[in-house]
């Protein structure tokens, strides 16, 4: 190596620029490249077509009455596969088996019917995802109810057909029982594809062992004190429409410009270098293992935890002064379910108010069943021992039973229709991805 | 023998470096080093080990998780190794398409690695530049790639693509694999073999496709493990046909499941058990 | 050296046996070409076309030859680009500080026991990647094994955390991606002839001299597959980041397959596939040319 700089050195100039293609070379695979570009023009003219399907099932196929008489004729298996969020359903540690979802496996034993449940649904979006696949090829994706909540994966999943509709003959306990808020809600008129779960409030979550209240709104988190140990939710309602309540706008009625500024709002939770993660259903986890400290939270969760889990005894559920907005879970059944007629008539067991008050007893969330809520407060009342204090406070805390005042300081999503859609991800997409 | 004694010329020798400090670089802080870095690599799996003995809260519903403290010493995981029907069904799959796509690979590499080491072709240099574009391309790329195919066709994802695109990304490994080998093989013994009677074709089957046996078979081994071991393509090309590094992947993301790491730490002492008995093997063969 | 080619034995062949064998490699060759052709090629093809289609998953895609969709990507995603080649860096340079030094140990000292050596380095390698990085998650949360026991010492503050920090998405890479620097740069350190180091002494060169103008110089082409092996799967890897990283690690993987399989934006995210493979392209070639090497699939 001699001391001369490269830059001026004329054997390394000569070097880095000297032409390693003969022309023949070049001859050469420029044929193979203009068969390539024969091939590609005819890939080119190709586009992807669309998947967007308007129309309803046509008699015979799946969903219609037709194909349901058809399915009930065949009865109701002997098989179920429902795939659920974590903590969504009441449990019996004292059990192993499938005796450990005392719910449940009262429906087997009423029915015969086995129910495979898996909590694997920790986030909507990447649900979807996974599931996409076989909906898309008209697959059985091998689940027969799964539960999306209000946003837009549900809307999409309508509006592509790839829901069963609904027998209406097969829910006769929903008919009688479901409380007027869940009975033809807006992204699901005339409940044709959904029977809702449960319903919650998305607010905020915290471990007194590090965190000293009095926690009042969403610009706790950005405090130093809990850099690192701070999340927030990575799905745009939730984290949108926080973020507008926060700034005192209703996400009900929002404009794009409304959802600009709660989006710079978020951004402050990026800048501000404390935030451990956008998350999904797996901050849970997180806060439990002491990995974060304060957290968007779903109500029924850290309440659930609180009161069944001694060691969480030290977490902590509130809402930010201004108001928070309130999701709502709600039970289908996907294209090519193995057991439709099972599924149904599991998820219309779950509307008889016995079963809807073991859910809340258990999960801590809003019930659909009105009926339930008052076996809810029944039992609250006449309980003894160990189980009096968790059944009270779950009876008398405004997260599971608003009042109607604080009923005052709840919103809902806000509904988005046609290019709104595209508008919104645009805004609150990027956010999550930094 | 001349009367004259000269002297010695003198000569100026570099002082001589001292042996401490070289000593101690090779002898002590080198080999500790290494030492330590072995260590280094090897603690997860140690962690794996411990930790897949770790008995967890929560009682064995379909969802437990490992917790990041030692609880307690259990070996139940080990009999609930087939408890989540998901990840039977994902090792499953994984082993399917490991196997089939390592198969295929192996046949189609070995032909191009032949033909690569032995005959000048036209399109060599672009068979050379395509092999080299598929084993270093970003996996994300590939895996980009290939689902823009099959979306743009219209082609669902599943079983199929998923064999596809493995066979795909090991075919160059594979060839390149053999080549080496047959790049080092005598030419003369299949030479003889036909001087002996032998067509060109029994010669292949009898002379040199044992000679190039060993490379062979490590492609396919090389091919096995990196279908095995695939997540990226995997994930672009499965669709519903979950494989199982994405179902870990999947799984893991609110706490790990302690049946990965039972199924870890099974593959791990497999692959040892199967190298070192390889090594003992071949070392007696040579 | 490799020997590319036989020399032709000479024989008297019967014409049609000769024609015959003149057609021996494309048969050989083609089934595994027109699979790498109809499966590498033409998919690289179809994500160009891809790039240049606009519309959305539920209303489909129409070619548009829209090259605005990448400076749209650029523009959107510049600095997280920057961020990953930054990140590569960073892990080269890492892997090969501390690959080196194993590797020249193994391959100068290792003796009868290198093969030993080798095999226990890449023994934990067997285990799925995506199972290491999950289990390096394990390890480094707050609580655990390393971190929990450190704070329950009082050597840490309770509010430490490296999970979710840049440093913990490096440190992932560099140790998933430590076999690929460690292999080229050992098997080009053991072809190394031990003669030359000793003509180098017996020049009166100190041992650290022997080996900088040496050594280092001869195991270049090692360096050099190893720098390629590291930093081209570190640019394009979005598992490390998903698993142990948090907001502001987000590598232009993520971006990808976000883009790909969650939004379905596909002309976005093949754009940026695209923008990828060029800079790895540009940048090997660019690094192949400064270290000399006439072709780069010598490496």
């Amino acid at each position: 190596m001699n001391d001369r700089s490269p830059w001026t050195d004329p054997s390394w100039i000569r070097g880095m620029t000297q032409r390693r293609m003969s022309r023949r070379d070049l001859i050469r695979n420029a044929a193979v490249g203009a068969g390539a570009i024969g091939i590609s023009s005819i890939l080119a003219a190709c586009g992807v077509s669309g998947e967007a399907q308007t129309t309803g099932p046509t008699a015979g196929e799946e969903g219609s009455a037709q194909w349901w008489a058809d399915m009930k004729a065949q009865g109701p298996g002997d098989h179920i596969n429902f795939t659920n969020w974590p903590a969504y359903i009441d449990r019996d540690f004292s059990v192993d088996g499938p005796g450990s979802r005392p719910s449940l496996y009262a429906f087997t034993q009423s029915t015969g019917i086995d129910v495979t449940y898996r909590a694997d649904i920790n986030s909507n979006e990447d649900f979807y995802a996974a599931i996409r696949p076989a909906l898309e090829s008209g697959q059985d994706t091998g689940h027969d109810i799964i539960v999306m909540s209000n946003f837009q994966e549900l809307s999409e999943m309508i509006a592509l057909g790839y829901l069963i509709e609904l027998d209406p003959e097969l829910h006769p306990n929903f008919d009688q029982y479901a409380g007027k808020n869940f009975v033809d809600p807006v992204f699901d008129p005339g409940n044709k594809y959904t029977m809702a779960w449960q319903s919650g409030i998305t607010g905020i979550g915290y471990n007194t062992n590090y965190v000293d209240g009095p926690i009042t709104s969403l610009d706790d988190l950005l405090d130093p004190k809990y850099a690192g140990h701070m999340a927030m939710f990575n799905n745009s309602p939730d984290a949108g429409c926080s973020a507008m309540i926060h700034l005192g706008i209703a996400p009900e009625t929002s404009t794009p410009d409304d959802w600009q500024k709660a989006a710079e709002y978020l951004q402050k939770f990026n800048d501000s270098g404390g935030l451990r993660g956008w998350m999904d259903q797996s901050y849970l986890t997180a806060i439990e293992n002491e990995d974060l400290w304060i957290t968007m939270a779903w109500s029924g969760d850290i309440l659930n935890d609180k009161l069944y889990f001694p060691e969480y005894a030290t977490f902590e559920f509130t809402i930010p002064d201004a108001g928070a907005v309130i999701f709502i879970d709600n039970g289908c059944i996907p294209n090519k379910a193995a057991n439709p007629v099972g599924a149904e008539m599991l998820m219309d067991w779950y509307y008889d108010p016995k079963y809807a008050a073991m859910l809340t007893e258990w999960n801590a969330y809003f019930t659909p069943v009105p009926d339930g809520g008052e076996i809810v407060q029944a039992d609250a009342a006449a309980a003894k021992g160990a189980n009096k204090e968790v059944l009270q406070t779950i009876a008398s805390s405004p997260y599971v039973f608003p009042t109607t005042e604080f009923a005052q300081k709840l919103h809902n999503y806000r509904v988005l229709e046609g290019d709104e859609v595209q508008t919104w991800n645009d805004i609150f997409n990027p956010i999550f991805l930094t | 023998m001349s009367a004259i004694a000269t002297e010695p010329r003198q000569v100026e020798l570099p002082a001589p470096v001292a042996r401490g400090p070289r000593r101690r670089w090779t002898r002590f802080l080198l080999p500790t080093y290494v030492i330590a870095f072995i260590l280094y690599l090897s603690f997860p799996i140690l962690v794996i080990i411990a930790f897949s003995f770790n008995q967890t809260r929560g009682g064995f519903g379909t969802s437990p998780r490992v917790k990041t403290t030692w609880i307690g010493f259990t070996t139940d995981w080990y009999g609930r190794l087939f408890d989540l029907p998901d990840l039977t069904a994902a090792i499953r799959h994984s082993l399917t398409v490991g196997v089939l796509s390592a198969l295929a690979a192996t046949a189609l590499g070995t032909l191009l690695g032949l033909a690569l080491a032995r005959y000048r072709f036209r399109g060599r240099a672009g068979a050379d530049f395509v092999i080299f574009l598929s084993i270093s391309a970003p996996e994300i790329v590939l895996g980009a790639a290939l689902a823009s195919f099959f979306v743009a066709l219209g082609v669902s994802r599943g079983a199929s693509t998923l064999f596809l695109s493995h066979t795909l990304f090991s075919i160059a490994f594979v060839a390149v694999t053999v080549r080496a080998r047959a790049a080092g093989l005598d030419r003369s013994l299949e030479a003889a073999a036909m001087d002996l009677g032998a067509n060109p074709v029994t010669a292949f089957f009898k002379v040199t496709l044992p000679l190039l046996f060993p490379g062979i078979l490590a492609g396919f081994l090389l091919a096995f493990a990196l279908s095995m071991d695939d997540f990226v393509i995997s994930q672009f090309t499965q669709g519903p046909f979950t494989m199982f590094p994405t179902w870990v992947f999947g799984a893991t993301r609110v706490g790990i499941p302690p049946h990965v790491f039972v199924f870890a730490t099974i593959i791990f002492l497999t692959g040892a058990t199967l190298a070192m008995v390889q090594a003992l093997v071949s070392r007696h063969r040579t | 050296m490799e020997r590319h080619l036989q020399p032709d034995l000479p024989d008297v062949e019967v014409p049609e046996r000769r024609k015959k064998r003149a057609r021996a490699p494309y048969g050989l060759a083609a089934p595994a070409l027109v699979w790498l052709f109809v499966l590498f090629v033409i998919p690289m093809i179809a994500m160009v076309s891809l790039s240049l289609q606009t519309g959305n998953s539920l209303e489909g895609f129409r070619q548009t030859f829209r090259f605005a969709n990448y400076t749209d990507a650029l523009s959107q995603n510049g600095d997280i680009i920057l961020r990953s080649l930054r990140n590569a860096a960073i892990v080269t340079g890492v892997a090969l500080l501390l690959a080196y030094p194993v590797a020249y140990w193994i391959a100068f000292y290792g003796g009868k026991f290198k093969n030993v050596f080798l095999f226990l380095l890449l023994l934990p390698f067997f285990i799925s990647f995506v199972i290491r990085t999950v289990a390096w998650s394990f390890i480094l949360s707050d609580n655990g094994i390393i971190f929990g026991t450190l704070k329950t010492l009082g050597v840490l503050p309770d509010s430490y955390r490296v999970l979710g920090t840049t440093f913990a998405v490096i440190a992932g890479i560099t140790y998933n991606l430590l076999p690929f620097t460690i292999l080229p740069l050992y098997v080009s350190l053991e072809q190394i002839d031990r003669r030359l180091v000793e003509a180098a002494k017996d020049l009166y060169a100190s041992k650290r001299k022997a080996f900088t103008n040496v050594v280092l110089p001869l195991s270049m082409p090692g360096i050099f597959a190893a720098v390629l092996l590291t930093s081209i799967p570190a640019i394009g890897d979005y598992v490390n980041a998903s698993v142990l990283g948090g907001p502001g690690t987000t590598m232009i993987g993520n971006v990808i397959q976000s883009e790909f399989l969650r939004d379905r934006n596909y002309p976005e995210a093949t754009a940026l596939a695209i923008v990828l493979m060029g800079i790895m392209l540009v940048g090997a070639i660019i690094y192949a040319r400064l270290l000399g090497t006439e072709r780069i699939t010598e490496a």
